[in-house]
């Protein structure tokens, strides 16, 4: 992909200034219709699901005190994995950005939620909620694009060292929280600083940070292991705790690469957008640089909603039930407007976005022009510009897009006839 | 490790380790829950048992008139308590928004514990009508302790001190008014029956309360609209109190002027007036000028402005700046000097939600006007997103 300024044929070429002000009116309007709408249903709603989600949590971590029964083990952690996943995702995402705000609870609202993750509330709403929503895809100012140590783009330069970002991809889905937490502090960044320039807030957000995280490890390596003891389930518990944690943190990487970085889904340069974004061109950007899961109640509930990726970032603050019925009404705007609705299942967009990974691991055009004949030597060519200079990577470059054009000329004229 | 080994050490303690104890359970289950607190999940299987927040669950909605009914409310286990002529702050969440709003409680202290309050569904009254016609047995509702100065004293409501309980009725008389419109006989009627305990056989002449004289001059906008109408007729029926009822649509609108016409003795009582502020101002003038013992209690606090625009106060920094319409609160506040805090800008992030105490905001992406209402919010205010909110009339932010 590259960004939308750079594009031969841009996606919004064909919409008017008029329009776009138009197209972020009628989104006005379905916004509105469900703040009139909402109401006892929708939070008669969120406090069921925050009941189920504790009992489940609790019920779960009851049966693993017993965790040396196979049974118990297996059944405590799949209730604990699915009890911390709808804690993260339906809950604490969504209370966290204002979702619920409106019903004047003080036990679940924005600002008062704290969640189950390594991040801290404080420093999640600043990257996240703030910067993220706001910046969507524009990169080098949305950290959720490649969380800076990944390639994103094509038109981010290509380094050797790039060959191993499926790798840390991985590793960073293994232990997402973690990462979550380290990109809320920009802990790379600030890392980088000498430790006497480093700023006041880094520090008070680095303390808080590691007071969350020892207090997170505390209850789900130590008091809980300590408490199953007693039947002889320390181990056990212990690794159906570290069991649970990774599977929520697969889960929430899978589902939050579908939502911004599957192929097809469009990036932005920080110098094409307007120093003033109207209305329209915010809600156009997050239109095109979103994209959705489709699938059956139960996963959208697993998800957060976060399948509705489009409507969410559309309306952030949108109670995420309603996010369902919404969805028809977005998509039709798609069509009037003569936009792509991203929408795939699950697999579908894991595979998407990971093909994406890959693809941009490697050279640009380095991935589309191998073939099982050509592969000997596109090998020597990636070696070559792995071990190479700056000026053998360039040569060598050329060539790849050179050959890539070919290609994509040969298969128009096949496409042609 | 560190969470479990002081609690073994304190069982080898002696005597005075229990509350030392208790502290370390406290800490490991407060570990063990960890980002919610124990009370988290107390709640889900009691949410009215000792050391919850303070809530209350409706046992009963029994109808008093068409437009009013009494609401039967058994409170959770730390409640204290209260005296007739208290009233309660009740939060019910009505179309899944919390609501707060005061209510007299309409009994004295009753033995099973219950509390009632009676409401009166007033015209685009967004709690009553709920409370009235919609709310159901079993809702929990949010509540805080009983509160309020217009009770009546001690020596009053108990019989004088001095002499033999019962005998009183040679002793000193104590001589009572009150002055009652519309709803604001509620927090009466909660004295009354305390004083006066209404059974199958009848109202029941209370040793306690046989050296009082009770005028009561209640005021309706007609005979079957009056909530609470059986009752005072009842008492006085039974020679209780002596009512005089003022319906406007039989007798025309109530001249305070000539209170003394209706209450020939007005000069030697002590009157309580809950109603209105109009009749409350009213009588407050006429009393001061004569000279005479007034109680009030308000029953609806004055209606706040809704306008374009209006001064900002910044509560806790005591900043205050004069904001049009169109200036967003944060603008008003950073323009001021205030530390605002703030995000995006653009109503996304909410981070720049602070409490809106009192007065009224607008929403400037669809016009929705939020008001606040002090005693008819919780304690925490209303928290609004600044960014993209505009004074609506004068306002008061807590930062």
């Amino acid at each position: 992909m590259t960004v939308v300024s750079k594009k031969s044929e841009s996606p919004i070429a064909h919409l008017s200034p008029e329009d776009v002000e138009e197209l972020g009116r009628e989104l006005d309007a379905i916004r509105q219709e469900v703040l009139d709408a909402r109401g006892g249903s929708d939070a008669a709603y969120i406090r069921k699901v925050i009941d189920v989600q504790r009992k489940l949590e609790l019920g779960s971590r009851a049966v693993l005190l017993a965790s040396a029964f196979p049974p118990a083990f297996v059944a405590g952690t799949i209730g604990l994995s699915i009890a911390k996943i709808l804690e993260n995702m339906e809950i604490g995402h969504n209370v966290m950005h204002g979702q619920w705000d409106w019903m004047r609870d003080p036990k679940i609202h924005s600002t008062t939620w704290e969640w189950d993750n390594a991040s801290t509330a404080e420093g999640w709403k600043h990257s996240h909620n703030e910067l993220h929503h706001t910046y969507t895809n524009i990169i080098g100012k949305d950290n959720d694009l490649g969380y800076g140590i990944m390639r994103v783009d094509e038109d981010q330069r290509w380094y050797p060292f790039y060959l191993a970002q499926p790798v840390w991809n991985f590793i960073n889905a293994c232990f997402f929280e973690y990462g979550i937490a380290a990109y809320d502090l920009e802990l790379g960044k600030n890392l980088k600083t000498p430790k006497d320039k480093r700023p006041e807030s880094f520090k008070k957000s680095a303390r808080a940070t590691l007071a969350k995280i020892r207090k997170q490890a505390t209850k789900d390596y130590v008091v809980h292991p300590l408490l199953s003891a007693p039947t002889g389930s320390l181990l056990p518990t212990l690794a159906a705790n570290f069991t649970a944690n990774l599977v929520r943190n697969l889960w929430s990487h899978s589902v939050i690469m579908c939502g911004h970085f599957p192929e097809g889904v469009e990036t932005y340069e920080k110098a094409a957008i307007p120093e003033k974004e109207t209305r329209g061109e915010w809600y156009l950007r997050q239109m095109l640089g979103s994209a959705n899961i489709s699938g059956s109640k139960a996963m959208h509930l697993m998800t957060g909603n976060l399948s509705h990726q489009i409507e969410h970032h559309l309306f952030p603050d949108l109670p995420s039930n309603r996010y369902a019925e919404v969805a028809p009404k977005v998509k039709a705007l798609f069509d009037k407007y003569e936009l792509n609705y991203h929408e795939a299942p699950l697999v579908a967009q894991v595979y998407s976005a990971w093909h994406k990974v890959v693809r941009l691991s490697l050279p640009n055009g380095w991935l589309e022009t191998t073939n099982r004949s050509n592969l000997p030597g596109q090998l020597k060519l990636l070696w070559a510009m792995t071990t190479g200079d700056r000026k053998v990577r360039r040569v060598a470059q050329l060539r790849l897009d050179q050959q890539a054009r070919r290609l994509a000329a040969a298969r128009k004229v096949e496409k042609a006839a | 490790m560190s969470s479990f080994a002081p609690l073994l050490q304190s069982r080898s303690g002696g005597s005075g380790t229990r509350p030392a104890l208790r502290a370390r359970l406290e800490r490991l289950a407060n570990a063990a829950v960890t980002p919610l607190v124990p009370a988290d999940y107390l709640d889900l299987f009691n949410p009215l048992r000792a050391g919850a927040e303070l809530r209350g669950r409706v046992v009963a909605v029994e109808p008093e008139t068409a437009d009013a009914a009494t609401i039967v409310i058994r409170p959770g286990s730390d409640w204290a308590g209260h005296v007739p002529g208290q009233y309660v702050h009740i939060g019910v969440d009505v179309d899944g928004v919390r609501q707060w709003r005061a209510y007299s409680l309409t009994h004295g202290p009753r033995r099973d514990g219950l509390i009632s309050v009676t409401v009166k569904a007033v015209p685009e009254g967004v709690v009553s009508n709920h409370l009235v016609h919609e709310v159901r047995v079993g809702t929990l509702v949010h509540l805080e302790q009983a509160t309020g100065e217009f009770v009546l004293a001690p020596e009053v409501a108990d019989g004088p001190a001095d002499g033999p309980a019962d005998a009183p009725a040679d002793g000193p008389r104590a001589k009572l008014l009150f002055v009652t419109a519309g709803s604001g006989v509620t927090p009466v009627v909660g004295m009354l029956r305390n004083l006066f305990p209404a059974t199958d056989d009848g109202v029941l002449r209370l040793p306690r309360s046989a050296h009082l004289d009770i005028t009561v001059v209640h005021v309706a906008p007609s005979r079957p609209d009056s909530i609470f109408r059986r009752d005072l007729e009842a008492l006085d029926a039974a020679g209780a109190i002596r009512l005089v009822a003022r319906y406007d649509d039989e007798h025309g609108l109530l001249d305070v002027s000539r209170l003394a016409d209706l209450v020939p003795d007005l000069g030697e009582r002590t009157t309580y007036a809950c109603g209105p502020g109009g009749l409350l101002d009213a009588l407050e003038a006429h009393h001061a000028e004569a000279g005479l013992e007034l109680f009030t209690e308000q029953f609806r606090p004055a209606n706040l402005v809704v306008a374009e625009g209006g001064e900002v106060s910044f509560t806790r920094t005591g900043a205050t700046v004069d904001a049009d319409g169109a200036t967003t609160l944060l603008d008003a506040g950073e323009s001021a000097g205030v530390l605002m805090p703030s995000g995006c800008r653009m109503g996304v992030c909410f981070g720049c939600v602070l409490p809106l105490k009192e007065g009224s905001v607008r929403d400037l992406r669809n016009g929705e006007v939020t008001t606040a209402v002090p005693g008819e919010v919780g304690p925490e205010g209303i928290r609004i997103q600044t960014c993209i909110t505009a004074a609506a009339g004068p306002c008061h932010i807590e930062i």
